[in-house]
């Protein structure tokens, strides 16, 4: 599985025969490729206008493109916004919960983020085919694709050194702009132009996959929590900064600690650990279904329910599998 | 019918081709794959609806819909022979003597000294004792032993002391039905109780005295307070409508202490129509997730369980924190009441948390107190506008409670989806007729087996591996959270998407936390035997004896994963435009594997004899994939079943 940004194709379908040797040189033998654009058909083309495109299937006969649009950006932004703000509803109405719910789009989207990782993963693991993943700039939604598809596909992902090593290498060094795309989430008042959660829809989504596969993980849901927080406000430098380039610049490694540091300390690691995981060789194949799809509430929810009786719960399990 | 084609409803790949037979109780599938022969067996009683549709060039397609929520679609290639099923379900969905439901001939081979214990195991009597009474403010009442005065209820009724035989009749007499008031939950700490009746017979004036008496009689049996609730659990609109009709509810202006107070349930055809809604959600073919919320919204199921659930929970707390009795009633004083005291009683007391006490709790509440089972559920072909979802939301009540409250009951969601389907399935006796007088007529107890004998057999697969009864959260009474909340109801998918498993989780906690425990519970009692027989060899050492050597059962496996493999390994509907892709994996092989069993190395007790054998794409065999029918016993709950334990009739 393969990432970039789109190809500047432009208005004249301009080609680059280096790109095509590129990725034709990852296809297996006798075996074809499958392009997938995580924008609409329309979108894509319209991208021609600015110099961009996609491939054409005269110059990449042997990959077939696939367009799964993912939405992006402000409409994200949005979606977060609107989903807390029906979450902070305090009243007791029934009536408007599950429509406020759905007018967040949140749901639609992590369902969007999911199919398209399931297709990759599909691509490569039912018809052994080669996959490329792009959207436009190929940081945000093209990272979500990726790195869910190798969840699914690969078990090592879900132990918690690979799940940080996945993190490492597609988000931090893939270039995703943390500093754009996290500065002040769902309460800030002024709108920021390249704010959106694209980092937290991805750990919603593989949150989502967790609750459907318990014991595949060997972190927990409070694991995802705590990532999910020191990208928006660290005091680690991790997340500091949009790409390696800036990071090194900004003589981050330096200057700052790593947040693997800590979080990999047996103390802190045992908090994250999850008491039902069992390692297995499988590929885990989430459902998509609307049914099977929930809202985070460890997330979404966790300054508005009382978590007492699910912490026992959660304390219960850790009991039984210990005293074993 | 041979030839025949059962469609996955998920996944339009994957058809079963087999033959289709109809026996007198069921409709059973079997599949031709020779390996498998994988058969699935409907009863009667389950199937809710049946439909044609347009016959098609594949055939006639055949849609069956049951009332524990599976859909079947089958297609038979022949139109007279599709038109000849269809006419014969139809028939057998729809009984019309009791005697041709399953559980007259259903044969679990069991002597009759073993059924007649099966019927004891619930004894309402010994309820009673356990809450308290007999004592100085309640007794147990035979006015109604011949069913003289009210033949829904049960021929003992428990009232106030103060209410003499006289008031009791006088009272039944300006009820609807002649349902008076009689007590439902005793809480013994405070005194305080919950009574339930119907509607008064008030209209816009008329008055009985001896009513009046009985309301004061709830009232004097709790010293501990002046007045007393009085819960009607009707929208105000539909109480007052009833007044016009010459029945109504109580006013306060004529009932002394009385606090009087609507919480606005709505009534059975509202309910049916929002399940309708709801299910025709649920079969929606690729919802999108607006689809899927505003289809939810829009039938309002989740608003009218958090509607029971918040009656349930202001009659809770008028009992444990203010300490004042509740007298609740609806219409008829058979539906919403019995949701709402059984939602109260359950939230009160921890005894009806456990598995044996929930089966006392609806013995009680609903067998007893004559829910009109018949009626409601259809055992037999009956007015369709009685049917409604009565007792399913109670039980879904319950199972919100469960996700809000872990560790605080005893049995987990399987219970509860096994009682619901037990209920429309009529394969044991304890659901049939409107009343207690009925089934004694019709002798039930000398004809049919007890279902709460059958889950107490197999609690094992009913038990949730996180209670303790020592644990905070099943002590006394489970406050839940009322504002805000409503976010707390969730769509219970186990249920209303039962048979379609992939859309559930893959891998059950609850399974892979029974497993662990029992493992736990194994691995004591070799510790056990271990230490026994080290105390052995140390004494014969010192006797000098030889040392008997002992043999020891190694044959348990401990694959802990209940993840069902080969439901892991299969991708879901991800694209409806892309037809090119295999259902299977070059690297995985067949779909239908089922998987090797794996001991994993880091188990204590690893069987010596086994070794690692860990093939690298299956995963760990289902521990406990134990049918929950039980062995021998016949077809079970989930419907599917291998050929090999087919029990064939009597």
């Amino acid at each position: 599985m393969m990432r970039s940004s789109q190809p500047l194709t432009g208005t004249n379908g301009r080609r680059c025969k280096e790109d095509e040797k590129l990725i034709n040189a990852t296809l297996r033998p006798g075996k074809r490729g499958y392009i997938i654009d995580t924008r609409s058909l329309n979108i894509a083309q319209q991208a021609r206008a600015k110099g961009g495109g996609f491939e054409q299937e005269a110059h990449y006969p042997q990959w077939r493109r696939i367009h799964k649009c993912i939405e992006r950006f402000n409409i994200l932004q949005e979606s977060l916004i609107k989903l807390v703000e029906a979450c902070n509803d305090q009243s007791h109405n029934m009536d408007r919960w599950l429509s406020k719910l759905e007018a967040s789009n949140w749901l639609t989207h992590i369902k969007e983020i999911l199919t398209a990782a399931c297709l990759a993963a599909q691509c490569i693991d039912r018809e052994g085919a080669s996959v490329l993943v792009h959207g436009t700039e190929g940081t945000d939604s093209t990272l979500q694709v990726t790195s869910l598809a190798q969840i699914i596909l690969d078990p090592r992902c879900r132990t918690i050194h690979g799940f940080e090593s996945l993190v490492v290498r597609e988000w931090l060094q893939a270039g995703h702009p943390f500093q754009q795309r996290c500065a002040q989430s769902a309460y800030s008042n002024s709108k920021q132009k390249w704010e959106a959660p694209v980092f937290l829809l991805f750990l919603d989504c593989v949150w989502q996959i967790l609750r459907q596969f318990p014991c595949s993980f060997e972190f927990n849901e409070q694991f995802l929590i705590m990532l999910f927080e020191h990208a928006y406000a660290s005091q680690f430098g991790t997340f500091l900064g949009n790409n390696e380039n800036e990071r090194s610049k900004l003589k981050l490694p330096q200057k700052t600690m790593s947040l693997w540091s800590w979080v990999n300390r047996s103390e802190e690691l045992s908090k994250f650990q999850n008491p039902l995981f069992e390692a297995n060789s499988l590929v885990i194949w989430p459902s998509v279904a609307p049914q099977s799809l929930q809202l985070w509430e460890g997330v979404f929810l966790r300054w508005n329910r009382p978590s007492k009786f699910l912490d026992e719960a959660h304390e219960e399990m850790i009991n039984i599998i210990k005293y074993n | 019918v041979e030839n025949v084609r059962l469609l996955d409803r998920l996944s339009s790949r994957k058809a079963a081709l087999g033959t289709l037979y109809l026996t007198a109780t069921h409709v059973i599938f079997v599949e031709n794959v020779s390996e498998t022969r994988k058969e699935t067996w409907v009863l009667h009683s389950q199937i809710s609806s049946i439909e044609k549709q347009a016959t098609t060039a594949t055939g006639c397609p055949l849609l069956i819909r049951c009332k524990n929520f599976q859909v079947i679609q089958l297609v038979i290639p022949q139109e007279r022979d599709c038109h000849d099923v269809y006419i014969s379900l139809i028939r057998l969905a729809r009984p019309v003597k009791y005697e041709e439901l399953y559980c007259f001939s259903f044969n679990p081979k069991l002597d009759k000294e073993e059924r007649e214990q099966g019927w004891k195991l619930v004894d309402l009597s010994e309820e009673y004792n356990r809450m308290g009474i007999p004592n100085n403010y309640w007794q147990i009442s035979d006015v109604n032993r011949d069913y003289g005065v009210c033949d829904s209820y049960p021929t003992e009724v428990y009232v106030p002391k103060s209410a003499t035989a006289h008031i009791i009749v006088g009272s039944s007499k300006f009820r609807s039905r002649r349902r008076f008031p009689a007590l439902s939950y005793y809480c013994k700490d405070n005194n305080a109780s919950i009574c339930r009746s119907s509607q008064p017979l008030s209209g816009f004036s008329a008055r009985c005295l001896e009513d009046e008496q009985m309301l004061q009689a709830i009232r004097k049996a709790n010293p501990g307070s002046d007045f007393i609730y009085v819960v009607d659990t009707r929208p105000k609109l539909n109480a007052m409508a009833n007044r016009a009709a010459g029945k109504g509810y109580e006013n306060e202006d004529n009932y002394s202490n009385i606090k009087f107070q609507f919480i606005g349930i709505e009534n059975i055809h509202v309910m049916r129509n929002s399940l309708q809604k709801m299910l025709e959600v649920c079969e929606l073919k690729s919802p999108s997730m607006s689809d899927f919320l505003w289809g939810l919204e829009n039938s309002g199921w989740l608003k009218h369980i958090k509607a029971i659930m918040d009656a349930g929970i202001f009659i809770a707390k008028a009992v444990a924190e203010e300490g004042v009795s509740v007298l609740v009633h609806c219409s008829d004083g058979s539906d919403r009441t019995a949701q709402v005291c059984s939602v109260a009683s359950l939230l009160l007391d921890p005894y009806y948390r456990t598995m044996k006490g929930f089966m006392v709790l609806i013995e009680k509440d609903w067998v007893s107190f004559g829910h009109k089972f018949n009626h409601r559920y259809g055992n037999l072909d009956g007015d369709p506008k009685e049917i409604s979802p009565v007792i399913d939301q109670f039980i879904e009540c319950v199972w919100q409670l469960m996700e809000q409250f872990p560790c605080a009951f005893e049995f987990n969601e399987r219970f509860l989806i096994h009682i619901q389907h037990h209920i429309y399935s009529c394969q044991f006796g304890n659901f049939l007729c409107n009343s207690q007088k009925e089934r004694r007529e019709l002798k039930i107890q000398e004809r049919t087996y007890s279902l709460w004998a059958h889950l107490w057999k197999n609690r094992c697969d009913y038990l949730n591996p996180l209670y303790r009864s020592d644990h905070s959260q099943t002590q006394g009474t489970l406050r839940p959270q009322m504002a805000p909340c409503n976010f707390l109801y969730k769509f219970w998918s186990g249920m209303y998407n039962r048979f379609e498993k992939g859309l559930h989780p893959r891998q059950s906690v609850t399974d892979y936390l029974m497993a662990v425990k029992e493992e736990t519970q194994q691995l004591e009692e070799e510790l056990e035997v271990l230490g026994e027989r080290l105390a052995n060899l140390q004494k014969s050492q010192l006797n000098g004896n030889k040392v008997k050597s002992e043999q020891q059962d190694q044959s348990k496996q401990f694959g802990l994963s209940t993840s069902n493999n080969s439901l892991a390994n299969t991708p879901q509907e991800y694209s409806n435009d892309l037809k090119s892709f295999p259902s299977r994996s070059p690297s995985q092989g067949d779909e239908e594997d089922s998987a090797l069993i794996l001991t994993q190395d880091n188990l204590k007790s690893s069987d010596p004899d086994l070794s690692a054998n860990s093939d690298q794409e299956s995963g760990v065999e289902d521990l406990s994939c134990r049918s929950p029918s039980g062995g021998g016993c016949l077809p079970s709950e989930d419907s599917g079943k291998d050929s090999d334990e087919a029990v064939f009739l009597a």
